[in-house]
Formats: C-alpha cells, sequence, structure tokens
C-alpha cells in the first residue's frame, strides 16, 4: 500500500537526483552541519513528510539554499527557522509548534498512557480484591463428571 | 472469455459471502447443525471463486491483454515476467482483489483446519467473516472493477511505475495483506465471542495462531517495505514515519499486544474483554490503513474530494465494521465477566504493562499520523507532523518496554518476587555493562545515547538467551540433561525467545545505523578518489548499460582499504523510456555487520560525478532482526498445543513451563 502512495511521491519529483549536492555544501564544516540539522526539522513542502535533507525536489534545493545563506548571514538555528517559517508557514517544520492547536497532539499519547495506566490499575485493584471465581450449575456439573472420570 | 469468467466468478463469489454470511449465522442462533454446516463449504467455494477471478486477472496480465483497462494501464510488453505478476496487484483494484483473495483464503484455512473448533463458534466467525467479504467484494464490483474492458483495445500498455519494478518491492504487497488480512480473523473471532457471549480459555487458544499467522506475515512485510526503502529510495535511511508506513506499523503494534494479551486470557482468565477490544482494533486499524492509503487522503483532504466515490466507499465500510463492532462490544463486553486474582507484580502483570505500553505507543502513531487531516478537517492552521514528533513520543514509550521485555517472561504466574527474576538476569546484566563500557571505549567521542541503546539492545539479547538457558538448566552442568529438557522446551517458548532476541538484534541495528553512519557528498570526476570510514573509494570510469526496459548509467567504483582491493560496486540511475521515469539503483556491499552504500547522481557540468555514499554501521541488523521476529513467529506457530485445539487441563499442566 504504502507502495503506491510512494509511487505518487515519485511522479511528483520525477527523476533522481538526491539531497543535498556536493555544489552546496558550505566549506565550514561547522556551518554545514548546522545547516544539516537544520534541514533535517525542515519539511519539503511538495513531498510527503519528506526533510529538506532528504529530498531531491527543487523546492528543497531552494530551501536548503536559503537555510545555508542564512546560516553564512550569521542568523542562530532558531532564527533560520524562524524566517522560513514566516515565509511559509508551520507547515514547513516537521516538529509541529507546541501551541492550542496541537496541545491535544502532543500530549495525546501521554494521555492515552495516562488512561491506559488507570484502567490498568483498576482492574489490578479490582482483582486484588476479588475472591475466587464462583462456577456456575453448568461447570459444576462437568468438574463432577470430570471428576468421576478420573476416579 | 477468460477475462468474462473471471468477471462471473467475481460476482458469484459475492452471492456466495452473502449466503456464507447469512444462512450460518441463522443456524448457530437456532442450534440448527444443518444451517451451520452451509458456512464451511461456502467458504471454501468463495475462496475457490476468487481464486478463479485472480487467475484470470492475472492470465490478463501475463498475455499482456490490453483490452482490458487495468492491463493497459498498468503493464507492457517489454516489461519481465516478475513484474508482469507483480503488475496484478501494483494497482489499486487489483490489489483490492489481492486483499478479498487473502481474506477469503483464511476463510477457507478456518474451514479446513477449525475442525476443532465448537460448531457454533466456527459457524459464527465463518458469517463475519463472509460480511467482511460481502463488504470489500460490493466495494470492488461497484466502484474498482478491474475487468473492465477497452474497445478498441490499444496496441501497448503503458507500463508499470518503475518504482515498483523491484524484486523485493514486487511481494511486499502480498505479505503486508497477509498480515492486514490476516488480522480479520481475530476480529471475526471477536465479534462470535461476543454474539456468543462467552470467552473461555480455549477462545483465547484459538485466536493466537490466527493472530500469529497475521503477525508473521506483517512483520514480513514491514521488514521488506523498510529495506526496500533503504536500498531504494536513494538516502540510505530505513524509516521515515511516512503515514504510509504508520499506516502498517499500527496494526502490528496492536496484533502484538494481542498476542500477548491472548496468552492472559488463555492461562488466567483476566483480561478477556481486554482481549477482544485489541483484537476489534487490530483489524480496524487495519481498515483505517486501507483508508488512508486507498483514499488518497493522505496527500491532502482536499484530494479525497477529487474522486471521492471509492474513499467514501471505503470509509463507509470503515465506519460499519468499527462503531459495529464497538457498540457490539459495549453491549456486550460486560457479560464477559474476569475470573481469578491478579497481583502487579506477577507475570499477568508484565503482559499488561506490555499491552499498555504497546497501546499507548500505537495511539501516538496514530495521533501523530491522522492529527494533521483531523485539523485540516476542522479548519484549523495546516501542520506537519514528522519524525522529530514520532522520536519525542514513541521512542520514550518503547524504552521502557524493551527493559521490561525480557524481566516479564522469567516472572511466575499469580505472584512472582523480583529478586528471583533478577538472579537469573544477572548474566545478561553482566553483558549489558560490558557492552556499554565497551561502546564508550570504543567510540570515546560518540554520542552517549548510543552507548544506551545498545545496552538496551544487548538486554534484548542477552535476556533472551539467559531466559532459555535457565529453563534447560544450561548452567547446572549436566549437558545432556539440558539438551534433553531443550529438545522438551514447548516450542512456543522458542519462538518467544528468537522473537524477542530478534527485537534486539533489530534494536541493535537501529541504534548503530543512526548513531553512528557516516555519510560522503562528493564530486568525483573519473580517476578521483574519496575517503569514507576507512576506504577509499576511486570512480573507475562511467558507462551505460541496457536492461530488459531500462537504461542504466554505471559507476564503477573500486573500493579499496588499506591499499588492499575490496569491492568493485556499480551504482546505477536507470532510465524507463516507456514510463519515462528515472530510478537510482544503489550499490550496497554489506559485511554483516555494517554497509557500504554508494548512490550515484548527474554529471554536474564540470565533468564530476556527483556521489553519495554512506557507511552504514549495523544496518543489516535491523531486517535481519525483523526476520528472526518472524521466526519466532513461525515456530511458535508450530507448537503442539494449538494442533491440539481444545486445551486439555492436565495435558497443559503436564507442558513444562507456560509458555511465552
Amino acid at each position: 500500500m504504502r507502495v503506491l502512495v510512494i509511487s505518487l511521491l515519485m511522479l511528483v519529483f520525477a527523476g533522481a537526483a538526491y539531497a543535498v549536492d556536493p555544489g552546496e555544501q558550505l566549506k565550514d564544516p561547522v556551518l554545514e552541519g548546522r545547516a544539516r540539522e537544520i534541514s533535517k526539522e525542515l519539511r519539503c513542502l511538495v513531498c510527503q513528510n519528506q526533510s529538506i535533507d532528504d529530498s531531491n525536489a527543487d523546492l528543497a534545493k531552494d530551501l536548503r539554499r536559503i537555510v545555508r545563506e542564512r546560516i553564512v548571514a550569521g542568523d542562530t538555528d532558531q532564527q533560520v527557522l524562524d524566517y522560513i517559517v514566516a515565509r511559509y508557514g508551520d507547515f514547513v517544520l516537521l516538529k509541529p509548534p507546541f501551541e492550542p492547536a496541537t496541545w491535544l497532539l502532543w500530549f495525546g499519547p501521554f494521555l492515552a498512557l495516562l488512561v491506559g495506566a488507570g484502567i490498568a490499575w483498576s482492574v489490578i485493584r479490582r482483582g486484588r480484591e476479588g475472591v475466587a471465581p464462583a462456577l456456575n450449575a453448568e461447570e459444576k456439573a462437568r468438574l463432577e463428571k470430570l471428576l468421576d472420570r478420573s476416579e | 472469455m477468460i477475462v468474462e469468467l473471471g468477471h462471473f466468478a467475481l460476482v458469484l463469489a459475492l452471492a456466495v459471502a452473502l449466503l456464507q454470511m447469512v444462512v450460518p449465522m441463522i443456524g448457530a442462533q437456532r442450534r440448527d447443525p444443518a444451517l451451520m454446516a452451509v458456512a464451511a463449504p461456502a467458504a471454501v467455494a468463495q475462496f475457490v471463486l476468487i481464486g478463479i477471478a485472480f487467475a484470470a486477472l492475472m492470465h490478463a496480465f501475463l498475455t499482456s491483454d490490453f483490452s482490458v483497462a487495468l492491463v493497459m494501464k498498468n503493464s507492457h510488453t517489454a516489461k519481465p515476467l516478475i513484474y508482469k505478476i507483480a503488475g496484478v496487484w501494483g494497482n489499486h483494484e487489483g490489489s483490492m482483489v489481492l486483499w478479498v483473495l487473502i481474506l477469503s483464503l483464511y476463510g477457507a484455512l478456518v474451514a479446513l483446519f477449525g475442525g476443532n473448533l465448537p460448531d457454533g463458534l466456527r459457524a459464527r466467525v465463518l458469517s463475519v467473516q463472509a460480511l467482511i467479504g460481502v463488504a470489500f467484494l460490493g466495494f470492488i464490483l461497484f466502484t474498482s472493477n478491474p475487468f473492465i474492458r477497452l474497445d478498441p483495445a490499444p496496441i501497448e500498455g503503458n507500463g508499470l511505475n518503475p518504482i515498483l519494478q523491484d524484486p523485493a518491492l514486487a511481494f511486499h504487497p502480498p505479505f503486508l495483506y497477509a498480515g492486514y488480512v490476516g488480522l480479520s480473523m481475530a476480529f471475526s473471532f471477536a465479534i462470535a465471542a461476543l454474539i456468543e457471549g462467552r470467552v473461555d480459555a480455549s477462545w483465547a487458544r484459538w485466536v493466537r495462531p490466527w493472530t500469529l499467522a497475521a503477525w508473521v506475515p506483517l512483520t514480513v512485510g514491514i521488514a521488506m517495505g523498510s529495506w526496500w526503502a533503504y536500498y531504494t529510495l536513494g538516502w540510505g535511511g530505513f524509516w521515515f514515519w511516512d503515514p504510509v508506513e504508520n499506516a502498517s506499523l499500527m496494526p502490528w503494534l496492536v496484533a502484538t499486544a494481542l498476542l500477548h494479551s491472548a496468552i492472559v486470557a488463555e492461562k488466567r482468565g483476566v483480561l478477556k474483554s481486554w482481549t477482544i477490544l485489541l483484537a476489534i482494533f487490530a483489524f480496524s486499524l487495519s481498515l483505517v490503513g486501507t483508508f488512508l492509503v486507498r483514499s488518497g487522503v493522505l496527500t491532502s483532504v482536499h484530494a479525497f474530494a477529487v474522486d471521492p466515490s471509492r474513499g467514501i466507499a471505503i470509509l463507509c465500510i470503515l465506519v460499519f465494521f468499527i462503531g459495529g463492532a464497538l457498540t457490539l462490544y459495549g453491549w456486550r463486553a460486560p457479560v464477559l465477566k474476569a475470573e481469578g486474582l491478579f497481583a502487579p507484580l506477577s507475570r499477568e502483570g508484565a503482559l499488561v504493562m506490555n499491552n499498555l505500553l504497546l497501546a499507548a505507543a500505537a495511539a501516538a502513531v496514530f495521533i501523530g499520523t491522522l492529527y494533521p487531516l483531523f485539523l485540516d478537517a476542522i479548519g484549523g492552521p495546516k501542520i506537519t507532523v514528522g519524525a522529530p514528533f514520532f522520536n519525542m513520543t514513541f521512542v520514550p514509550l518503547m524504552i521502557p518496554l524493551f527493559c521490561l521485555v525480557p524481566i516479564g517472561p522469567l516472572l511466575k504466574w499469580k505472584r512472582s518476587d523480583l529478586v528471583a527474576a533478577s538472579e537469573r538476569l544477572m548474566g545478561a546484566g553482566v553483558a549489558v555493562i560490558i557492552v556499554i563500557i565497551a561502546v564508550l571505549a570504543f567510540h570515546s567521542r560518540g554520542p552517549w545515547l548510543a552507548a544506551l541503546g545498545m545496552g538496551l539492545a544487548t538486554w534484548l539479547i542477552a535476556g533472551a538467551f539467559f531466559e532459555v538457558a535457565w529453563r534447560i538448566g544450561l548452567f547446572s552442568g549436566n549437558i545432556r540433561e539440558s539438551f534433553r529438557r531443550a529438545l522438551r522446551l514447548p516450542r512456543a517458548s522458542w519462538g518467544m525467545a528468537l522473537a524477542h532476541g530478534g527485537l534486539g538484534i533489530a534494536v541493535a541495528g537501529i541504534v548503530g545505523t543512526t548513531a553512528w553512519r557516516q555519510e560522503l557528498v562528493t564530486a568525483l570526476k573519473v580517476g578521483d578518489s574519496a575517503e569514507l570510514a576507512g576506504y577509499t573509494l576511486t570512480l573507475e570510469k562511467v558507462g551505460m548499460r541496457n536492461g530488459p526496459n531500462y537504461e542504466a548509467l554505471v559507476g564503477v567504483i573500486r573500493v579499496t582499504r588499506e591499499g588492499r582491493e575490496v569491492a568493485v560496486m556499480l551504482p546505477e540511475k536507470r532510465s524507463f523510456p516507456v514510463e519515462r521515469q528515472e530510478k537510482t539503483e544503489a550499490a550496497i556491499r554489506t559485511t554483516g555487520f555494517s554497509d557500504l552504500y554508494i548512490v550515484i547522481g548527474d554529471e554536474n557540468g564540470q565533468g564530476g560525478w556527483t556521489l553519495r555514499a554512506y557507511y552504514n554501521n549495523l544496518a543489516p541488523w535491523i531486517w535481519a532482526g525483523g526476520m528472526i521476529m518472524a521466526a519466532g513467529g513461525i515456530v511458535s506457530l508450530t507448537d503442539r498445543r494449538y494442533r491440539i485445539g481444545a486445551p486439555n487441563r492436565a495435558r497443559s499442566r503436564l507442558a513444562a513451563q507456560p509458555a511465552e
């Protein structure tokens, strides 16, 4: 199934070049390292859930260039991200911002864990208080029969 | 003619499925053996009919019958045979036929090998299975008919997307579907049990092998998909938290939880209604996966609106099955009473923790995958949920789970003490400390989290080893006795050790390749060299090669280490003229402990060729681990307890130790 979607995606950027061309890289390895890290946080807008670091689409290439330009211009990592978000919106961030609209997203998994833990705890407590279950009439009859047979 | 025969067989299969849905259910309610007896032959007939339809479609693809619209759109005479076969399911309509084929196969298996099931349960299970069949056969016939003809027939077809023309990918969908659809069995068993209002130890014992039979191909399918992404997409990663990947991961997580909770339901009579709920969720998430991928809703909510008929049809099926099942659950589950005591520190307590963490992890993946759609649908801001989110939510849930994995099997049922278990895990603990120290010593600069990650992997692998060692008394000194005990150890115990150890190997692979990947991005002229991880890569020449239906640009790269030649690697870039697309073929040289991974790109205009090379530490372990997990599932499936069927109390007490 993933196959089909991925193939659709590949149609979007038909032609296979790769992320980060040698020509794009910055000379300074420290700055280049920062650029790579920032690139991993940014989404290639025309692809699906791919970071611009991974993508070979033209748009990703442009974004990678912008990231490096801002770094060379002396921006901090956060300033670079802000610069790009100001132009493309939150959609470009692979890590969604923490704001009222995403509270449910960020807290959801841990809420699920808490609710689950609550249920588990109640099961365990009930089990502790519980007594050995009584047999119903049918089961009693079966038990008798089994006991008879084994004797 | 053959095509029409296939079409007719599919219509007839729908009719048989309708019969199989209605008659046995009435029979089970009235306890009428004659009506219940309809189920088994109907299930087999349904399978045979869908098999005929599938064979007809296969025939059309193999003979390149372009008068069939589907074949024209997805095939080409020049395509190699294997991709003509794979082309059958490399498209929407054909893949849905494969879906119902596997669905009916599982139904037929229950009909043929479910002889030890009580008649009422078997009739109800097959009836629910037929209900699913009716929904999807109807979906195919009314919205996605694969047998539509073209008049006049074109001379040549459009070909198959080159991305799909790959051996691993050709057989990835059948495995994934066998897993997805296989979970329908657990679902049918759950619904049948709810209708009967009865879940006992034998029910749990019947559900486990069927769940395992779905879990194994699902594991293989996910591993295959990940491996394919690794070597094809050309950027060396193995998991992208892509919604399509998540769609397969969610049912896997829930199925894994189900496998474990069914043990508790079987052995201890508790967690019954939770097990039913997991069975419902496992298949529901398979349906959600089908919906997400088939409706186009993933790309955008708006894409869904462009061709809504299929998406809406699947959405209706989804709402019907999930809503119906949960309603039935809410109504009937209170009837299922729990029995027995429950102490937190016990085998069942550990399995509850397993379920809690797996379910929360599945919830994290679910929320992360669907939240952007949800926000978009309610008119909220457009956001993206990518890998960083999952790393911050999914991974923290996995770490405590992995810590618990080796401990759980060493705890006793009902009540256990940690001291005895920790004594048995002493060896594993020592191994963990040694590995952590070794990693820190070798990678003194390396990320310290990686040392902990490798420690965790060791904990899993050594934990699995020491658990078996303890059971067979390996360190008691009597080798012959240990060997005898090893032979007597239930297959399910071996299966569990393999699955848990395989998990550890996969974790080691993931940690290793994430922490210590080395990358080289450069442009080389012919004759130039570059260094990566102690290897020297020399671009010897760049040439062209003709494939069956593509042309390839081939880079010849000589790899040397300390002056000695190690390998000649041939990364390719293939152009498919029919489909007008390009595709990279990475050259990968593996030592079993690491991969050297090279991709060739375009000429940079100055005589240099773009090369991307990676040194991926432990990467092969990711998929090896996945395969070992699946092998563990198969070994467990051969446990004789499953063949015996109905639990025999005396026998199960004799069977040494409770398995898994």
